[in-house]
């Protein structure tokens, strides 16, 4: 069975100002198992949202895409008809992008956005409507949940916003949650309970997901596998376990080792050097080479491919992959 | 802290805020007391909606109580004359969440410096652009004219909170603000803006009161911390105390959040 998220060697460009094209994501490879859980990790400007927006083709209107490809169970999603991807979006992959207060409608009622998923691809309609309307809410874990469906989205807190998003996303019932940065906006207290409430809707419902975050420990939580970003690019996919037991690419092991840690002493942090670099403003070789401790001179001259590293894991880095330099 | 003969540079004294909401208020800070010694580096922590931020606007004068009192080196914000008002804006200084909010979009960097030395009139204008290079070399950014010249869409993200901090410095605060300094930013940037923090007040002395929801940053960053929940002190006292042994439900609910998030295991345990 092919993965039912497939992204590969996509590469998408946006128009600059005056002439000409700023490259943003040149590179990204990223495979979801029907069923797993799937962790898309990376920092600002590596590229985890527009990949998140490419898997259903919510690509910005004036992005182009350059090379690749976007595969949802083996279909084509970039040369797909209008009327298929709105089957697609919603149907088969529900999404939540990362703040709840900019993706509701402040003055439609929390339960006629809950349920409109289900009243566009099931074309469920009144009482059915609000009845999903309370179950879905409930099975997010907001009490009242009738009170929560009359109400307005300003009404609530940030979580119980977060949570009617989620809601909104398995209206339809789809095969697939994607969930961009949904706990960025949160405190910790309500981080851990959304990142909970997820992982007991993936088993209950046998969701496949893909959750995109900045925090590499907190997808730890939810995920089996990782596929880690920088710079436009896919510089590492293995297992969890392995990835915080053995990262093998240097940006994984420098996040790793940026962590804080219950227990540690006061005093100095660690920290990366350098800064992420702005997209499309990426040098000829190694895109992290300019803050990697282990860069030598071909890793400035020439950019690795990714590339298989043992145990079903890939990496972009010349000093971890299994193949050597063509010709020596 | 507070050993006898010094005086904290910012003190409240049970400070109350309600906000109205529709259909009834919100008690935003119940009897809040804190006081922010010279040299010290406290921290606020507590959930969303606790009444970290609502404390920060009070503490800069940005608000005023409707119980209790604010006072800044013993006498009360709202008294202040003149000229003991604009001495208070130039001693404490606030740094914000979101760079990109806090700094107008369409001034340069180096405007954006020079401004702050002229408001507070600290600088003449021949000799403010190299005071603004000297303020930016002390937060770690380069001082050539290229860089003064940009604008702050053009920074990544530590840079732009650099900027903030440099204008914060510029009026050279006893004490200094800070929001959620880093939670804005990129995880591998955020060690390096805490790093300039910790060394800048080592060089400087000046006090500290960080508001931060990452009670393990709070733990390594500050020597005092207090706990707010639901607009109540509920905790208070050395950071290495009680971020590891928390004698009340609101603080031990904060640290489990965060042990269980920073573990990055999988699965029940935790």
């Amino acid at each position: 069975m092919p993965p039912i998220v497939e992204v590969e060697d996509l590469a998408v460009a946006f128009p600059k100002p005056g002439a000409g094209m700023r490259i943003v994501l040149d590179g990204v490879t990223l495979a979801v198992e029907d069923g797993e859980a799937m962790g898309l990790v990376g920092e600002s400007g590596c590229g985890k949202s527009l990949t998140a927006l490419a898997t259903v083709r919510l690509l910005p209107q004036t992005a182009r895409v350059v090379r690749g490809s976007v595969r949802l169970g083996g279909e084509d999603v970039l040369g797909a008809e209008e009327k298929r991807l709105c089957e697609l979006r919603g149907g088969v992959v529900g999404f939540v992008f990362q703040e709840p207060s900019r993706a509701l409608n402040p003055v439609r009622s929390v339960g006629s956005q809950v349920t409109e998923a289900a009243r566009l691809h099931l074309g469920v309609r009144g009482g059915d409507a609000a009845a999903l309307a309370s179950r879905l809410l409930a099975e997010v874990g907001l009490d009242e949940p009738d009170r929560v469906a009359h109400a307005y989205p300003h009404q609530l807190s940030g979580g119980e916003r977060q949570r009617v998003l989620l809601a909104s996303a398995l209206a339809a019932g789809p095969r697939v949650l994607i969930a961009d940065e949904p706990t960025s906006a949160l405190d910790t207290v309500s981080q851990q309970r959304l990142v909970e409430l997820i992982r007991r809707l993936r088993e209950s419902r046998g969701l496949t997901l893909l959750f995109v975050s900045h925090d590499l420990a907190l997808v730890g939580r939810l995920v089996e596998r990782v596929t880690v970003l920088y710079a436009g690019e896919t510089v590492e996919v293995a297992g969890r376990d392995a990835l915080f037991a053995d990262p093998r690419h240097p940006y994984t092991q420098a996040l790793l080792q940026a962590r804080l840690e219950s227990g540690d002493a006061p005093g100095l942090f660690p920290t990366v050097p350098g800064a992420v670099p702005r997209a499309g403003e990426w040098g000829a070789g190694c895109r992290f080479a300019p803050r990697c401790p282990h860069a030598w001179e071909r890793c400035r001259r020439a950019r690795p491919a990714l590339a298989p590293a043992g145990d079903g894991r890939t990496v972009r880095c010349f000093l971890a992959s299994d193949e050597e330099e063509p010709g020596g | 802290m507070g050993e006898r003969g010094r005086s904290p540079i910012l003190a409240a004294a049970g400070v109350g805020r309600t906000y109205p909401v529709r259909g009834g208020s919100v008690r935003a800070l119940d009897d809040v007391s804190l006081a922010l010694w010279p040299g010290e580096i406290l921290g606020v922590v507590g959930r969303s909606g606790a009444g970290k931020s609502t404390l920060a606007r009070l503490l800069l004068g940005l608000e005023r109580p409707d119980e209790g009192t604010v006072t800044y080196a013993g006498r009360e914000l709202t008294s202040l004359v003149a000229r003991d008002a604009r001495r208070m804006r130039r001693a404490v200084q606030a740094v914000f969440q979101d760079p990109t909010a806090s700094l107008d979009p369409r001034q340069s960097v180096g405007t954006i410096v020079a401004e702050a030395l002229a408001v507070h009139n600290l600088a003449p204008r021949r000799s403010r652009r190299e005071r603004s290079r000297e303020l930016l070399a002390e937060v770690g950014l380069p001082g050539e004219d290229a860089f003064l010249a940009r604008l702050p869409r053009e920074l990544s993200g530590g840079e732009r909170q650099r900027v903030a901090i440099a204008r914060a410095l510029a009026s050279r605060p006893e004490a200094l603000i800070l929001d959620e300094p880093v939670s804005a930013l990129d995880v591998s940037v955020r060690g390096q803006v805490l790093n300039l923090l910790l060394l800048l007040q080592r060089r400087t002395g000046m006090a500290m009161l960080v508001i931060a929801h990452d009670v393990l940053l709070v733990a390594r960053l500050c020597t005092r911390v207090l706990v707010l929940s639901a607009g109540r002190v509920v905790e208070e006292g050395p950071a290495a105390r009680v971020l590891t042994r928390p004698t009340g439900p609101a603080t031990a609910e904060l640290l489990a959040a965060a042990r269980w998030l920073a573990a990055g295991e999988p699965g029940a345990a935790g």
